[in-house]
């Protein structure tokens, strides 16, 4: 990797930068722990409290009390864990036929997919929340697993892996073989498609888990995801920071910890997305 | 290729009939197996992305509300309508100010993060990890710390700048300090990621640019400006077009750094434009609102294109 750190100087400057962006990155997640382990009233302290304090549990169980948490959480996980799947499979069927089968139209569909990938949701908000009442998904986790099962970047990303790293004669070498297209599919793209796949779907649980505006709008606060229940929270108790910060805390873990462990395969994932043209 | 020859030696059918059935079947399955792949996605696509946006066009030239089952037609009366609005122009207001306020630093510092990291450095891995950290935290979960953070009487940043004696800024109701807290928190959460894809494309440019500009004796900030920014220059086009889309439409953070409220603050001093949607949406005014989002959609377009043009102008050629 070029270009090469020139004087020592310039080293240290380097590193001293980069530690000073990890620390502000870092820094606001560690103060709402502080925040979330502290009771409201020692926020109006001077100097404000810097270091987590006792009181971390008592929070925890207020926020329970408070928001139906647990439910919340129950359904984060099912409709994030839902999309991932189906976005996984789905773009991984979509991708192969982009990449690797020929059909009339192919190209014509390819290009609209990238387009799409351009159009800002928000502009289709209303229609769907009407689309939403005609179906009487209002309040229902229907509502958001239903639309995001398959979308145009999982396609594209998929489109892109396959047509690079599944060699077209493992596909021939099935055919002769006697494999029909489905065969093909199951017993030789699968395999192949397994890294990305797993990148893909990660990155969807993600962006399922912090989605927020749409699961506020078509939702109630009696059924919400974590996001839903945590503005609930926000809202509600402007002036309890230690509880809304308690929720936060809750909500942003999971993600954290999952993240800590395969941040390194998420970071590739992005990466290789980005580089396309 | 998929269409190879129908006929494959390892297979030899007894009869002339069965051996066109399996020729049907194989031209079959080639042929239109493809479509049933694409399918699921395409029936997605129409059904909640093209379906949606070609509504919400329809949905403005009436008067429509979820209130009643007539929705009478008004032709661009919305439209006229809007353009007289102040609240409307307010909006597009915010949200050009925080759009370029949160948008242009975030895309520098992140072109020279990436510059920072793309040399042999110790904890390659961590840095890259606690770049992102802030992306995977969530919308709601970023303005509710950093509400704290901005808070007037305990925060953390008035309690900073009270060594520099700064008095106590009451962040949530100047506009120009709403628009500051906001645009903190869209640049905390995204110049990270931004730098990663930086930092993708910059290390696909040819390292030998580099040796050949070091023995030239050019410094770090030359090959940055001089090889490095023209080499990336799509990837540069593709973040910029993507940040505009993504600034157009700002929402949970005004809503939320508003305590809940719609209107972006008492004075509307945060509104957005998808605020302002949200807006008329909670009021149930869903023609007016299906106007605003599509006279958003127009801005967006606009506002692509000039980011285009400019970004694919500037910068000079590697000649």
């Amino acid at each position: 990797m070029i270009p090469r750190l020139g004087s020592g100087k310039a080293r240290t400057l380097t590193y001293l930068t980069l530690i000073a962006v990890v620390f502000f990155s870092a820094l606001p997640l560690y103060y709402s722990v502080v925040v979330a382990s502290r009771d409201n009233s020692a926020l109006a302290d001077v100097p404000p409290p810097l270091w987590p304090g006792g009181n971390f549990v008592a929070n925890v169980e207020k926020v329970f009390d408070t928001v139906p948490f647990a439910l919340a959480l129950l359904n984060s996980v099912l409709v994030a864990g839902s999309i991932a799947i189906a976005v996984m499979f789905f773009s991984t069927l979509a991708g192969f036929a982009f990449a690797k089968l020929r059909f009339r139209g192919r190209n014509a569909l390819l290009l609209i997919t990238v387009a799409t990938m351009m159009v800002p949701t928000q502009l289709g908000i209303i229609p769907l929340y009407l689309i939403m009442v005609k179906l009487e998904w209002t309040g229902s986790m229907y509502a958001l697993i239903v639309p995001a099962l398959v979308n145009a970047f999982g396609v594209f990303f998929m489109t892109q892996f396959l047509s690079r790293a599944l060699p077209t004669e493992l596909l021939e070498a099935g055919r002769v073989d006697g494999c029909t297209t489905w065969g093909l599919f199951w017993h030789v793209v699968l395999p192949v498609a397994r890294p990305a796949a797993a990148v893909l779907g990660m990155l969807t649980f993600m962006s399922a888990w912090n989605d927020y505006f749409w699961p506020l709008i078509v939702l109630t606060p009696e059924n919400p995801t974590v996001q839903v229940a945590l503005s609930t929270l926000a809202a509600g108790y402007v002036s309890d920071y230690a509880l809304s910060l308690t929720g936060t805390t809750l909500g942003t873990l999971p993600l954290v910890i999952v993240f800590a462990l395969l941040g390194k395969q998420i970071i590739g994932g992005i990466m290789q997305g980005a580089v396309k043209g | 290729m998929a269409t190879r020859a129908p006929d494959r030696p390892t297979a030899v059918p007894r009869h002339r009939s069965e051996r066109f059935g399996r020729q049907l079947a194989y031209r079959l399955d080639v042929k239109a197996s493809p479509y049933a792949y694409v399918m699921p996605f395409l029936l997605v696509f129409c059904a909640f992305g093209l379906f949606p946006l070609v509504y919400t066009a329809w949905v403005s030239l009436h008067d429509w509300t979820l209130l009643s089952d007539v929705h009478k037609f008004v032709g661009l009366d919305n439209f006229a309508f809007l353009l007289g609005d102040d609240y409307f122009w307010n909006a597009t207001f915010n949200t050009v100010s925080i759009g370029l306020v949160s948008t242009v630093p975030q895309l520098l510092l992140a072109i020279w993060l990436a510059h920072l990291l793309n040399r042999p450095l110790r904890a390659q891995t961590l840095f890259r990890v606690t770049l992102l950290l802030p992306n995977v935290t969530s919308v709601v979960a970023v303005v509710v710390i950093f509400s704290q953070l901005f808070g007037r009487d305990y925060g953390l940043i008035n309690w900073v700048l009270s060594w520099f004696g700064v008095g106590a800024i009451d962040w949530n109701a100047g506009t120009a300090s709403s628009h500051v807290a906001i645009s903190t928190m869209i640049m905390w959460r995204w110049t990270g990621y931004n730098a990663l894809i930086f930092l993708a494309a910059m290390q696909a440019v040819p390292r030998d640019l580099y040796e050949a500009a070091t023995i030239d004796g050019a410094s770090g900030f030359t090959q940055l400006r001089k090889i490095t920014i023209p080499m990336i220059k799509p990837t540069i086009v593709f973040v910029v077009i993507t940040s505009t889309i993504g600034a157009m439409q700002v929402v949970a953070e005004p809503l939320l750094f508003g305590t809940y409220s719609p209107t972006g603050g008492p004075d509307r001093q945060y509104q957005t434009l998808s605020l302002f949607i949200y807006e008329n949406f909670a009021k149930l005014d869903f023609g007016y609102a299906s106007a605003i989002s599509w006279m958003m959609f127009v801005f967006i377009v606009i506002a692509a294109g000039v980011n285009y043009l400019l970004t694919r102008r500037s910068g000079g050629n590697l000649t």
